[in-house]
């Protein structure tokens, strides 16, 4: 059984019961089919209401969701000829980001993600999503060897931020970061950025300086956990909730303040419920937005690029 | 150029007296560092650094740029007005009044000023962060600060240095305060497009999205002694490392040896060094017998 977020207590009671009398039935038992019937058609309904006013600390869960597809699930579904390229040329390979040469729709494009794995033993390979120097190096390189091949970049985030370590801060945490968003920004090539789970503060959008910046629904992306908030703003980091909320780090919450582009529904009850429709849906997403920008040549991409971050502050829609 | 403003020359004084105004006590300020007692006086003769150990204390933004221009004589621009409170955010207080009571505070519309003018005898523009104002934290006000920077020292070929003191992003703009790393990316791309010298000058303390973002992509890069500098907080790193930090950790002595900066320049020093490194950037000539008069 899959785990079930706290929220979702009696959708999972009623899918338990479902399972239960299923287990008992037997050929002919009409009455028992006819309970299937009425506890699923509840719980449906009850995953529709829920899912369809999360609140915002609700949407964080969801999107830690350890079920949630992560980059290499999108990745391997939908990039072919897939060839991982490693490493920073300085110091090390960090598995933390995933990225190389791959074909999307049969064009070749360069992809890059923050990966968090799937279990115990590749979420250590991966560190949990949260990259070191040497891995936004890796990225940096990346995407300047889109920019030099004419390459369209994708990423695919999802990282509660950048490692805190103390090995991470002496080779250059920041330093790396920064150079990683500025190679986005000098990038001659079409940049399509998708949030697929957490946009953890800097070291999310080390990735995700795209031309076209896109969240899946139940996503968030914000400048700090709301968790690290609360610690700092309540000084009590159960008020997470509360600050989930105060931060407007849900995915129609950015769209609103005009900070991405799109927000890619999910299907009910979330990307891990139907994986394959998850994935679909932001590959669909992501060819729409590289249409959109077809026919642009470096010099108009980067000039256009600066002018929407550029303006990310000087006007705040409501 | 209407956002061009008074020149502040006469009012240098006040601002450096400002604080130690009225209350005899603040006559004496006990440095952090050695415990020792100094007598006001001595401590901004000295641009605030501990006669007895050499600590660097934080100074406000305005004395920042009285100390870094020639004679103390800058101009000061006008800001572009940013969107205040962007989220409407309210935490145990409202955004808005936290905002209101820096400015009270402060003097100041935000963590930034600006001015231009000689700096060892080169044109520059100087941004100087204002620790004083909400921990110097990055919001929408600062970044504009940042690009209005930037275009300045463009429009008149000018250097631009950023002296930086901030705790990092105000997450009480969310992710707009965010968005301010690639925008103050694109301010010193500008610079460097335009062949302009880009100096940073890291301060007590620079952290979080600003260390991410335009501290760390100078042309040459010098911090203050004993600053702290770093990406992640001390406490979060200790919590997820569970390790002891090492001795000096995040220290601008530390960055250096790690190769992060360029040099540690004490302050009384900053002046003549900014000046020395533009002057050679922009290929300005200096006779050996001249230099050696
Ligand atoms: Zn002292």
């Amino acid at each position: 059984m899959r785990p079930f977020l706290e929220f979702e207590k009696p959708i999972a009671e009623l899918e338990g019961k479902i399972e239960e009398l299923r287990q008992m039935q037997e050929p002919g038992g009409i009455n028992i089919a006819e309970e299937i019937a009425r506890l699923t058609d509840k719980a449906d309904k009850q995953l529709r209401a829920t899912y369809a006013r999360l609140t915002a600390w609700q949407k964080a869960q969801v999107a830690r969701h350890p079920d949630r597809p992560h980059a290499l699930a999108y990745l391997q579904a939908l990039v072919t000829d897939y060839t991982p390229l490693a490493g920073d040329r300085a110091y090390a390979e960090d598995a933390a980001i995933v990225g190389g040469l791959g074909r999307f729709g049969g064009r070749p494009v360069v992809v890059l993600g923050t990966e968090k794995g799937d279990d115990t033993d590749s979420r250590v390979i991966h560190n949990f999503g949260m990259a070191k120097p040497e891995g936004y190096r890796k990225a940096r390189r990346l995407i300047e060897l889109a920019g030099r091949f004419n390459l369209p970049l994708l990423t695919f985030v999802d990282t509660a931020g950048a490692f805190p370590g103390i090995e991470a801060e002496a080779r250059g945490q920041a330093e790396a970061i920064a150079r990683s968003v500025e190679a986005c920004l000098d990038a001659p090539i079409p940049i399509i950025a998708t949030i697929i789970g957490e946009g953890g503060s800097g070291g999310a959008i080390a990735l995700a300086t795209g031309d076209r910046v896109l969240m899946l629904e139940h996503s968030i992306y914000s400048v700090i956990s709301p968790e690290g908030c609360a610690s700092i703003l309540w000084r009590d980091a159960a008020q997470a909730s509360t600050a989930a909320e105060a931060l407007r780090l849900t995915a129609e919450d950015l769209r609103l303040l005009r900070l991405i582009d799109t927000v890619i529904p999910e299907p009910l009850g979330g990307a891990h419920r139907d994986v394959p429709a998850a994935i679909a849906a932001v590959g669909e997403a992501v060819r729409t937005a590289l249409a959109s920008l077809d026919g642009m040549d470096g010099p108009t991409l980067i000039a256009r690029r600066r002018d929407k971050f550029l303006a990310m502050g000087r006007e705040i829609p409501v | 150029m209407s956002w061009l403003t008074e020149i502040v020359r006469p009012k240098i004084r006040s601002w450096l007296g400002q604080e130690t105004r009225d209350v005899p006590e603040n006559l004496w300020r006990q440095c952090p560092a050695c415990q020792q007692m100094i007598f006001h006086k001595d401590l901004d003769a000295n641009l605030k650094v501990c006669p007895n150990c050499g600590h660097h204390m934080r100074p406000t933004a305005m004395e920042r740029l009285a100390w870094t221009f020639d004679g103390g004589v800058f101009t000061r621009i006008e800001l572009p007005k940013a969107p205040a409170d962007p989220i409407k955010f309210r935490d145990q207080k409202r955004y808005a009044d936290r905002l209101r009571e820096a400015r009270e505070k402060t003097g100041l519309e935000d963590a930034i000023v600006v001015a231009h003018g000689l700096v060892g005898g080169q044109p520059m523009v100087v941004a100087a962060m204002a620790f004083e104002f909400m921990a110097g934290s990055m919001g929408a006000a600062v970044g504009e600060g940042i690009v209005a920077a930037a275009r300045l020292a463009v429009l008149q070929d000018a250097a631009l240095v950023i002296f930086t003191a901030s705790g990092g992003a105000r997450m009480q703009e969310g992710a707009v305060s965010l968005m301010q790393m690639p925008r103050t990316t694109i301010a010193t791309r500008m610079v460097k497009e335009a062949k302009l010298p880009y100096l940073t000058v890291l301060t007590d303390p620079t952290t979080g999205g600003v260390s991410a973002s335009f501290a760390m992509l100078g042309d040459v890069q010098i911090a203050e002694p004993g600053a702290l500098i770093g990406f992640a907080g001390a406490r979060v790193i200790e919590q997820t490392v569970r390790e002891t930090l090492p001795e000096g950790f995040q220290r601008a002595e530390y960055l250096h040896q790690h190769g992060i900066i360029d040099m540690v320049v004490k302050r009384g020093d900053m002046r003549e060094t900014l000046g020395r490194v533009v002057g050679m950037l922009r290929g300005v000539r200096v006779e050996p017998a001249e230099q050696a008069a």
